[in-house]
């Protein structure tokens, strides 16, 4: 059948590793290969909770995330409701097409053009910042610093495409209720308040509630092209101490059981966060 | 228009503002690093380049291009995508037509959907991944890169409900009456019906190879094999100068032009193809929120 080559594949890429998890409760050893590797039941998970970097570094993910998903509903609703109050067509295309420009472009380019942009010694932000008397910051060396930049250029590189979702739901709102509002004396900013937003109300559930699985995500990409050991305190996350501690380091047993963990905890919110989804806004994957 | 207040107008005029501002601040950033590319190296190394280019000169260009890492690099990026955006929509269109069929005519239908979105629900993790690729022997070699994301089950949905609302039973039927079996029936009837659909997926998976790097960085240990971005990554991001450039060149031009020209033209085909994928992109994103 035709559905072989996609089903092997998955198989051997997809279901593959979910074998190798037996890993994180082994002392593995690549020379030894998962049967002679000495079994070491759950220590690797242990060391991961009494271990205060761990701690520390599961901490970090849940600030970034949460910071990244709040922002990440509120500054895409604002730009699309603001855009729906555009009626020069020319102008809307104009400013939607620019702002979604981030979005495709990768982190190792974001991250080139932003290592250079907030450099302290001459970057671009100080340079403008420096116009107003304030010292050069150094954005991505400081751990005062790190994680809201690391927020704020996610919300620079998102905004634009994740506005497309709301906008969507914005153009399906029914026009004879904004009519009726008109008629019932409503000006702009009560129609807003009473039917834009409440129309919007189940896909700002929706997106929410699927983001809550990954909340253990953070954004490896970026914080993988933005970080450096300056920053580790405030912004090691996850999968980058599992990048370090398992392909870098080579302890790939310690590495699978972080990200086992990951995976687990994850595994159990996405399930959470589609049961809301579907429960709250009717909403199913296929 | 009927809401003509005059607060309404003040509102009016400083959305205009917010929204041009907020245009600017999301391309800013790209001017400054092209005009850093084509400025003069003294000046670029003196930061005292903003948005237009002094000095002007092409000389970070030549040498970029003129350089073979680089190049080779450009290539295996381009060779990733190709092979990569064919492998992978030719599984995932097979796999699509399968699943695309009633319960009644597939049975197990359920179970192979649930198979693959099992895969977007939990995964082995990274270390159990590069564990199993580089015992495949996969290491450094293009398949490391191609094979193992060629199944994209957002993807796969996508096509699937596009084949299910998209293309007429009555047709299939008919053509099953004529004596077409599976396959002439997906060739003939289902592919050019779906041309939208397959060219949306294929631009998805075509940015999606062009802008990842991580896998290169893991799989390919020896840095002649990294694909563009990859390569990018190890100079602009982690500073390997062992990979920049020859020494005469670092001598004559600054080390920040070179690096604003790299990054530059590997942005470059992204920036030029963009507007049309956006297109798709917002017709994709409202046709994968559809429901069946």
């Amino acid at each position: 059948m035709l559905l072989i080559p996609g089903v092997i594949l998955s198989l051997i890429f997809q279901y593959g590793p979910m074998g190798g998890i037996i890993m994180a409760f082994q002392d593995y050893k690549p020379w030894l290969g998962f049967f002679e590797s000495e079994w070491v039941g759950l220590e690797h998970f242990r060391t991961m909770f009494e271990f205060d970097y761990a701690r520390q570094v599961i901490w970090n993910t849940l600030v970034i995330s949460v910071l990244k998903l709040i922002t990440g509903l509120v500054v895409p609703i604002t730009v699309a409701l603001l855009l729906n109050e555009v009626y020069k067509m020319a102008f809307k295309r104009t400013i939607q097409t620019i702002i979604y420009l981030p979005y495709f472009l990768s982190w190792v380019i974001l991250g080139g053009i932003l290592i250079d942009i907030l450099s302290p010694e001459g970057g671009l932000v100080n340079m403008v910042l420096g116009v107003f008397g304030i010292d050069p910051i150094f954005f991505l060396g400081s751990n005062d610093w790190f994680r809201s930049t690391v927020v704020i250029t996610d919300i620079w590189k998102e905004t634009g495409f994740n506005t497309i979702v709301f906008l969507a739901a914005i153009t399906a709102v029914n026009p004879n209720l904004y009519e009726a509002a008109v008629i019932d004396g409503a000006n702009r900013w009560k129609q807003t308040l009473y039917i834009t937003l409440p129309a919007m109300l189940p896909i700002i559930i929706v997106v929410g509630t699927l983001s809550l699985g990954n909340i253990l995500n953070a954004g490896f990409d970026q914080i993988f092209n933005l970080y450096n050991p300056l920053v580790y305190e405030s912004g090691d996350i996850i999968d980058t101490y599992v990048y370090r501690i398992g392909l870098v380091n080579g302890d790939f047993s310690y590495g699978a059981a972080v990200g086992l963990f990951k995976s687990a905890i994850s595994l159990v919110l996405i399930v959470i966060g589609y049961r809301l989804a579907y429960r709250y806004a009717g909403w199913r994957i296929f | 228009m009927i809401y003509k207040t005059k607060t309404y107008r003040i509102f009016t005029i400083f959305n205009y503002i917010f929204l041009t501002l907020a245009a600017i601040l999301c391309i800013l950033p790209l001017l400054h690093i092209l005009a850093v590319s084509l400025s003069g190296s003294a000046a670029a190394s003196a930061n005292i380049v903003t948005l237009w280019p002094i000095d002007f000169t092409l000389e970070a260009y030549e040498k970029t291009i003129g350089n073979n890492n680089f190049l080779r690099a450009f290539g295996i990026a381009v060779l990733r995508v190709i092979l990569g955006t064919a492998i992978s929509m030719g599984v995932m269109l097979c796999a699509a037509y399968s699943l695309s069929k009633n319960d009644s005519e597939f049975k197990g239908r359920k179970l192979y959907i649930w198979f693959f979105v099992f895969t977007m629900l939990f995964n082995g993790g990274l270390v159990p991944t590069y564990i199993l690729v580089t015992s495949l022997g996969l290491t450094d070699t293009i398949w490391a890169l191609v094979l193992p994301t060629a199944v994209n089950t957002f993807n796969l949905i996508l096509l699937l409900n596009f084949f299910r609302t998209s293309v007429p039973k009555s047709l299939e039927e008919s053509a099953f009456i004529d004596g077409a079996g599976h396959i002439k029936i997906f060739l003939k009837i289902y592919l050019p019906i779906s041309v939208p659909a397959i060219a949306t997926v294929s631009l998805f998976t075509m940015v999606f190879h062009w802008n990842q790097w991580f896998d290169g960085l893991i799989y390919m240990t020896d840095e002649a094999n990294y694909p563009l971005q990859t390569f990018l990554q190890s100079i602009v991001v982690r500073k390997d100068l062992t990979n920049v450039v020859d020494a005469e060149t670092l001598r004559n031009l600054s080390q920040r032009t070179v690096e604003a020209a790299q990054i530059f033209i590997t942005a470059l085909p992204m920036l030029v193809v963009y507007p049309f994928i956006q297109k798709y992109f917002v017709k994709g994103i409202v046709l994968g929120s559809e429901k069946e």
